[in-house]
Order: structure tokens, then sequence, then C-alpha cells
């Protein structure tokens, strides 16, 4: 199409009540009557989640805050292969290599620095997919607030899992072919936190 | 000294309840329009959002009252005044009830005096916008300017309508007679209370004739400039405006503090359990019911275009008013007119 054609947007005609403009300008006034009333007596239209005191309920693969998982004896998973810190696209890991003097191999690296900018973060995910150890993976926490740049900088001390593995609100993580839920609409809305159950196939996973 | 005391206590009493009205109204036209626009508004502030209004007002008082450098600083300070003073003189003639004790004067011109007064509440407007010396001020000044010379005519037939079929200026008066022919005047007045009160909304710069302030185009118009107190009266001069057009518009078309039917049910109305109703709780439900009918037009309709604004004024609310005042007074002419 050259910028010289012309294109004609012809409306639609007027039926004969919308000539009169007033009848149709009453129906707006209709429109905007019955969501008021139906709103003052009893809610029906609104579908506002009145957050903090109700959260909804999140996808189960909800890319959220980073946790570095542990090994059975507490060590971190993570052998510092740069993996995730190349595949960033919004370069905000960083990471130092040291030798691991516990290591029952000839040796093997882990992380001395494990540094993440959540300010940079795009939560992406790609730090997950990228992971060879699985020692990377993210949970459903996402109400992140910080005083400061420097307290945005989460390190290998915050990182670190704590506690056992089903205590941890897991969001986007590795995916083995494990049935997905189906999606409801509308989206479900939780008032309290619910516990979570166990998941055996991450825990068991070597 | 009761002429003296009685009248300030009034004036007190009257003013606290405006000012503390206007306040809870931004809270009631937030929580409005939000259940229009499937929201919940306001609810945060004390219970259900109720405390809002207070919290408002307490943020305006302590917030940085700034003047642009390069305004006319004296005008810029009369802005405000001239907009809320003419708002809050108009209810010394309004009658909020049947005897003296409701009502601070009443004077037989008293409708001309309520026209007269509340457009003097533009120059506030205008004066404002220009002594902003900002472009989008200024703009919004002169909307304002045109706007009202616009609609202040089809309004004014609007109001001589009701002052043929009443033949009186006086606004107490006026009520009498509705209920002396035990009929308001919003039924053989239709067209003028539809004139009217569509004026009115132009007149009190609202939605959907909000062209002045015009957020979208001219970042808030003539009070671009304004903050603090000052944006704050502007804002009073607003709501108080509002109250004034429904209030005018109860009295002149809805029988002021009548109770409805006076004639037809009035052994009801006599009732025991009724008649500790003071009249003027009828007058406020009245203008109360105009009042949301304000905010639901915010709620419902776009902002006219200004040329579309301008036809609207000129060749459909003039030629009707002007044509129903001639029916009108056609129609007391042949019915054995009151005069």
């Amino acid at each position: 199409m050259r910028n010289t054609d012309v294109v004609v947007c012809d409306p639609k005609p007027l039926r004969f009540w919308q000539r009169f403009y007033l009848v149709e300008v009453l129906k707006g006034l209709g429109v905007t009557l019955r969501h008021f009333l139906g709103n003052l007596f009893g809610r029906k239209y609104t579908v506002t989640v009145e957050w903090p005191e109700v959260k909804r309920e999140y996808s189960d693969r909800l890319r959220g805050r980073h946790v570095l998982l542990t090994r059975e004896d507490g060590s971190p998973r993570c052998v510092a292969c740069y993996m995730c810190e190349t595949a960033c696209p919004a370069d905000c890991i960083h990471i130092e290599a040291e030798e691991d003097p516990t290591s029952t191999v000839e040796w093997e690296k882990r992380p001395k620095v494990f540094n993440i900018d959540l300010l940079r973060c795009v939560f992406c995910g790609l730090c997950v997919d990228a992971c060879p150890k699985e020692a990377i993976i993210m949970t459903r926490h996402h109400e992140m607030a910080f005083t400061g740049r420097e307290e945005a900088v989460a390190t290998i001390d915050t990182l670190l899992q704590k506690g056992p593995i089903d205590r941890i609100d897991l969001g986007y993580r590795p995916y083995y072919g494990r049935e997905s839920r189906p999606i409801t609409l509308p989206i479900p809305v939780r008032v309290e936190p619910a516990p979570k159950a166990p998941r055996p196939d991450l825990a068991a996973t070597p | 000294m009761t002429y003296l005391v009685i009248p300030l206590v009034k004036i007190v009493v009257i003013l606290l309840v405006l000012i503390l009205g206007a306040a809870y109204l931004t809270f009631f036209e937030r929580k409005i329009l939000a259940y229009i626009q499937i929201r919940l508004g306001p609810n945060r502030v004390g219970p259900k959002g109720w405390l809002q209004a207070i919290a408002d007002a307490l943020k305006l008082f302590v917030k940085e009252d700034l003047t642009p450098a390069r305004s006319e600083k004296f005008v810029f300070l009369l802005a405000p005044v001239l907009i809320i003073v003419p708002a809050l003189l108009v209810f010394a003639v309004i009658p909020f009830g049947p005897s003296d004790i409701w009502r601070l004067t009443d004077i037989n011109v008293a409708l001309l005096f309520v026209l007269g007064v509340s457009s003097v509440g533009i120059y506030g407007i205008i004066l404002g916008g220009w002594s902003s010396n900002n472009k989008y001020s200024l703009m919004g000044g002169l909307r304002s300017a045109a706007q009202l010379i616009s609609y202040e005519v089809p309004m004014g037939f609007a109001v001589v309508t009701v002052v043929v079929m009443a033949g009186s200026l006086s606004l107490v008066r006026i009520v009498e007679v509705q209920r002396e022919l035990g009929v308001w005047f919003f039924l053989p007045g239709i067209v003028a209370l539809f004139v009217y009160f569509v004026c009115g909304v132009a007149e009190t710069n609202r939605n959907p004739f909000d062209l002045p302030e015009a957020e979208s185009e001219l970042v808030g118009g003539f009070h671009t400039e304004y903050s603090g107190m000052k944006w704050a009266f502007f804002f009073l001069g607003e709501y108080a405006n509002m109250i004034v057009i429904s209030a005018m518009a109860t009295v002149l078309f809805f029988g002021g503090w009548l109770p409805p039917f006076p004639n037809l049910l009035a052994p009801l109305w006599a009732l025991p359990a009724v008649a500790w109703v003071p009249p003027p709780f009828w007058f406020l439900l009245k203008v109360a019911a105009f009042i949301f009918l304000y905010m639901w037009f915010r709620g419902t309709f776009p902002r006219y275009r200004f040329d579309q604004l301008m036809r609207l004024g000129w060749k459909v609310l003039l030629p009707v008013s002007l044509a129903n005042l001639m029916v009108v007074a056609l129609g007391v002419l042949i019915l054995g007119g009151r005069s």
C-alpha cells in the first residue's frame, strides 16, 4: 500500500434509535448504574484481590526469587561452572569459583562468591535452564522490597537453601514430565499460604 | 444581641457542614466512581476507608504551597479566593426549611443574587489560568471563559421558566408556590430542568464538560500550577459549586424542603412517626440525589470535544430553552397565570 492510497473507513450507519443520541446516553447511564448498584450491594462485579490480606494462587512455575539448592550434607550443589552467569541476559549473576577442599574426586570447583543483583534480574529463568546440576531454581517468592541497592544484591548466604526442600515454595525448576496442573479460571485466591506437599521428584534427583 | 448571634451561629454551622461535606464528597465520588468502574475504591484509611477524606485534608494542610516564580503573584493568590467565596456566599439565600430558623435570609431577588454571585466564581478560574503564566493553564482559563458564555445563557432561560411559573424571584416563595400548586416544577418544566442541569454541570466544569481542567489534554488546566491549600481551595470551590447547583435545582424544580407529595400524602407526613423529620432532611436528600447524578455522569460520559461543546450550547440548549420558555409562558397564560 502506498501512502497515496485512500483508505475508506465508513463507520456502520446508525440504527434508528441511535440517531437520537439521548436513547444511547440513557442506555450508557443504565450500564453504569447497574455496575454501581451491583457493587454497592454485594460486590457483584468487582474482581479485586485485596492484597496483602488475600493472595492470589500463582502458577506452579512462577519465576520468583532464586534459591541455591544444597546437597544432603548441606554444601551447595553449585559447581561454579558459570553456565548461569553466561546465560543470564541481564548480566545480574556474579560468580567467583574456588577449589572445593572437601571434594572426594581429584578436584572440584565450588562458588566462593555467588551474587545475584535482584534489581538487574529480569526473572526470565534462563539460569535455571542453563544449570547442569539443578543447583539454582526459582521459588514463588516474589514480594521483594529493598531499602537500598546494596541490599538488593543477594549473596550466597541468603540464596542458599535453608531447611528441607519441601519447605520451599517451589516455582520455576527443571521439568521431568510430571503431570502439569490445569489452570482454572478465574485464578484461585488463597487467604493464607497453604502448606506445601513434599515434592519427591526433586528431592530424589541426585 | 440575638439578631447578631443567631445568624453568626447559622453561618458557622453552614460553613462547617459545607466544607466537611465537600471533603466527604471527594470520598463518596471516589467510591461511586470505583463501583461504577468495577473497582473497590479507597478502603484502607479507617474502617472501610471512611477516614480517607480526613487524611486527604490533613495532607493538603501540610503540603508545600508553591508559587511559580514568573506568575502574577497577587492575582495568583486572588484566584482561589474568588472561586470559593462566591460558592459559599450563595448559601446565604438558600432556604433549607420553611421557617426562619432554617435559612439565613430571604431576600426577594434571591434567584438573581444566586445567578450573579455564582457567575463571579468563573473569574477565579480565568484569573487563575492567566496568572499562572503557563500555556496549559491559560488554555484552561480560556476554555472556561468560552464555556461560561455559552452556558450561562440557556441556564438563565431555564431559570426564567421557573420564575414565570412561580411569579417570584424569592427562593422561599418559589418553594411555597410549588406547595400551593401541589405540583413540583420539574413536571411542567422537565425540559427546563434538563437544560438547567446540563448547564449546571458545564458551569461547574464537571464531566462531561470538564474541558477547563481536562487532565489528559491540559494536565490540569487552570490549576496546573496550584498546589497545597490554594489547590484545595479550587477543589473545595468545585464541590461547593456542585452543591450550589444541586441545591438550586432542588429549590427550583423539586420543591426544596417539601416531602414527596406534600398535599396528597399530607396525613402521612403529619403522623408522629414521620413528623419529627426536619424539613432540611428532605432538602438534603434531594441535593444528595443531584450530586449522585453528577458523579454518575462523570462515571459514564467521555469528555466533549470543544467544538461539540460549543455546538451543544448554542445550537441545541439555547433554542430548546428559548422554545421551552415560550411554551411554558403560553401555558401559564392559558391556565390563568399567577401574575
